[in-house]
């Protein structure tokens, strides 16, 4: 118990919010930049005609999952997958993904549609995501120690599920994204 | 500079880009990518205005604590650097219906606004279910592998992608 509050007093001191800003006008800067924060994009990537979106993520998953196991290894940062469960994410992220093709924005986007003058972002879109976000603290109590523990399975990462060393996982990983970033460049999408 | 004005950089030099910022948010301030609970912690502070304390023992809010966090001064650095990329490349517009809407269902931008409201609603609510949303889960947790945001970023696009089909393809 101790040594989590220390954790914790450690994470807050070295998390200025300056920081935060900062890596926010860097991460607007490139959404806007990729074309993520456009409605058509994201609409186009759901309808499978533009995979604009599917690629930002994809590289910065590849590049991002084999700088982060590296720093891991040499002990320069702690992981901290989120605890989940089949109720939790099949259907929560079902829920999410209704949501994201009828608003055409997700909640990092959107942010950068408002920086871009989307008004329908600005004006319908932040009010409905506040409103849907209320609406499940409303619900939370009684969610929270039913469907959401439905098949609870923790903060399990893929690594421990095979139960093999972390590069087991991010080597062909990296080479299935890889993979599969050339099929799409190659089938032209 | 060229670089800075130009309206669209390739999408691998933006994901790639992405992955370092995550390095560095890890490094430095021990963070991931996300965004989503910035949202509840806001519609909480907002229900404090109007309930006080009533608002702030709800148990949802107690567990994420309302104050103002790492996270929601990322998400407010995004609306500043997407206005600032977009006024560097003239690519802003203040811009009531986009267009794939707007041929598919026409320029009105009141019915527009009211299908956003309804899609942030779902948004929301989902990305507080699933604990998270495609920059939390869709990024910063399945570059950690992790078990809950593979499943997660996997059923935000069967989602998307079934409903954003039955929108614009069978009810058109």
């Amino acid at each position: 118990m101790e040594t989590k509050t220390l954790e914790k007093k450690e994470i807050k001191t070295r998390s200025p919010l300056l920081w935060g800003l900062g890596f926010g006008i860097v991460f607007g800067f490139l959404l806007q930049k990729g074309g993520a924060t456009n409605y058509d994009v994201i609409i186009g990537q759901l309808l499978l005609t533009d995979f604009t979106v599917v690629k930002i993520m994809l590289s910065a998953v590849l590049t991002g999952m084999i700088g982060i196991h590296a720093m891991k290894s040499l002990g320069w940062v702690r992981l901290n997958p989120k605890s989940g469960s089949a109720g939790m994410n099949i259907i929560g992220g079902l829920i999410f993904g209704i949501g994201f093709a009828v608003l055409g924005y997700c909640p990092g986007t959107i942010a950068g549609a408002v920086g871009n003058g989307y008004l329908d972002a600005t004006v319908g879109g932040l009010a409905g995501i506040l409103i849907g976000s209320g609406l499940f603290a409303a619900l939370y109590p009684r969610l929270s120690q039913g469907i959401l523990k439905m098949g609870d399975f923790g903060d399990l990462t893929l690594p421990r599920l095979f139960k093999v060393k972390d590069w087991v996982v991010v080597i062909p990983v990296a080479a299935l994204i890889i993979l599969l970033l050339y099929l799409l460049e190659r089938s032209g999408l | 500079m060229e670089l800075l004005t130009q309206v669209r950089w390739s999408p691998y030099l933006v994901g790639v880009v992405i992955g370092m910022l995550s390095w560095a948010t890890f490094l430095i301030s021990k963070q991931p990518l996300a965004c989503s609970t910035t949202f509840a912690k806001l519609i909480g502070m907002i229900e404090m205005g109007f309930t006080g304390k009533k608002a702030e023992l709800k148990p949802y809010y107690q567990k994420l604590k309302l104050v103002v966090d790492w996270q929601m001064m990322l998400v407010l650095g995004i609306i500043i650097g997407a206005l600032f990329s977009a006024l560097l490349s003239g690519d802003f517009r203040w811009q009531w219906v986009p267009s794939t809407w707007e041929n598919s269902f026409g320029g009105d931008p009141l019915l527009r606004i009211l299908v956003a409201l309804a899609g942030g609603i779902i948004l929301g609510f989902g990305a507080r279910w699933a604990n998270g949303c495609t920059s939390g889960h869709g990024i910063s947790g399945t570059l950690q592998l992790a078990v809950s945001s593979w499943i997660s970023a996997v059923c935000f696009f069967i989602g998307g992608i079934v409903a954003a089909n039955l929108i614009f393809r069978i009810i058109v």
